[in-house]
């Protein structure tokens, strides 16, 4: 498993390539990836500024790893997050897992990206016309991380 | 007892402080009893550190208002997490 946090950009098919390169077991490879979009409830947004806990961040995001490692058989995980000033329609985040079978590779997948969403320490701070804002935590991902607690739903 | 503090997000840009050596006065013994000082700083502090705006870690864990406080803690005070 790999985690990256960098403002750099990255190239998804780079780095599908590389969780897949020589590990013939892997049957399924599935990817999220995370756009800044141009709208929200404050308006259009102009930009966006992502800030981390340098320390705490990849240690949050190596626990939420292992967490779906012991949940799936996993061959490989990749999470990159970006930080710093970004623009609509730039990439911020990339979740990617390879497993034998799809469905381990889809639900790690998104578990990964549910947790990350409301325990990794990262802040974004919109820029629209309004004037900038810190978003809050949404209580939709909070719902969503809460669904992986549910017993007997480890699908 | 003497802790590290840092603040990300709303409370640092509000607050203009990413991080600050602390000397704590006795008597300081959770994340709640450390809130309360801070906000006698004034009232930007007791406004960005209210209970309903403010989120904390100690030493690079996700804490509680009831989180207890030892000497050399890394103490973060932080807003809502909004990553992903």
């Amino acid at each position: 498993m790999s985690i990256s946090i960098q403002r750099a950009d990255f190239d998804v098919a780079a780095e599908l390539a590389a969780l897949r390169a020589g590990r013939t077991q892997v049957g399924a490879l599935v990817s999220f990836t995370g756009l800044v979009r141009d709208f929200s409830e404050n308006g259009n947004i102009e930009n966006i500024y992502l800030e981390h806990y340098p320390g705490m961040s990849e240690q949050a995001l190596e626990q939420i790893v292992a967490d779906a490692n012991r949940r799936w058989q996993l061959l490989g995980v990749r999470v990159i997050h970006r930080v710093g000033e970004l623009h609509p329609n730039d990439q911020i985040v990339l979740v990617a897992t390879a497993s034998a079978h799809r469905a381990d590779a889809f639900a790690a997948c998104e578990f990964i990206m549910d947790y990350l969403k409301t325990s990794a320490p990262f802040w974004k701070r919109e820029q629209t016309a309004q004037g900038a804002k810190w978003l809050d935590t949404k209580e939709s991902d909070v719902e969503r991380a809460k669904r992986w607690d549910t017993p007997g739903d480890k699908r | 007892m003497k802790i590290k503090l840092l603040y990300f997000g709303r409370p640092r840009e509000n607050l203009r402080l990413s991080n600050e050596a602390a000397e704590l006065p006795a008597g300081i013994t959770n994340v709640a009893d450390l809130l309360a000082w801070l906000r006698t700083r004034g009232p930007e502090w007791a406004g960005e550190l209210a209970d309903n705006r403010v989120r904390c870690a100690v030493n690079q864990e996700l804490g509680m208002l009831s989180t207890p406080l030892r000497d050399g803690d890394e103490v973060a005070f932080f807003s809502p997490i909004s990553g992903g």
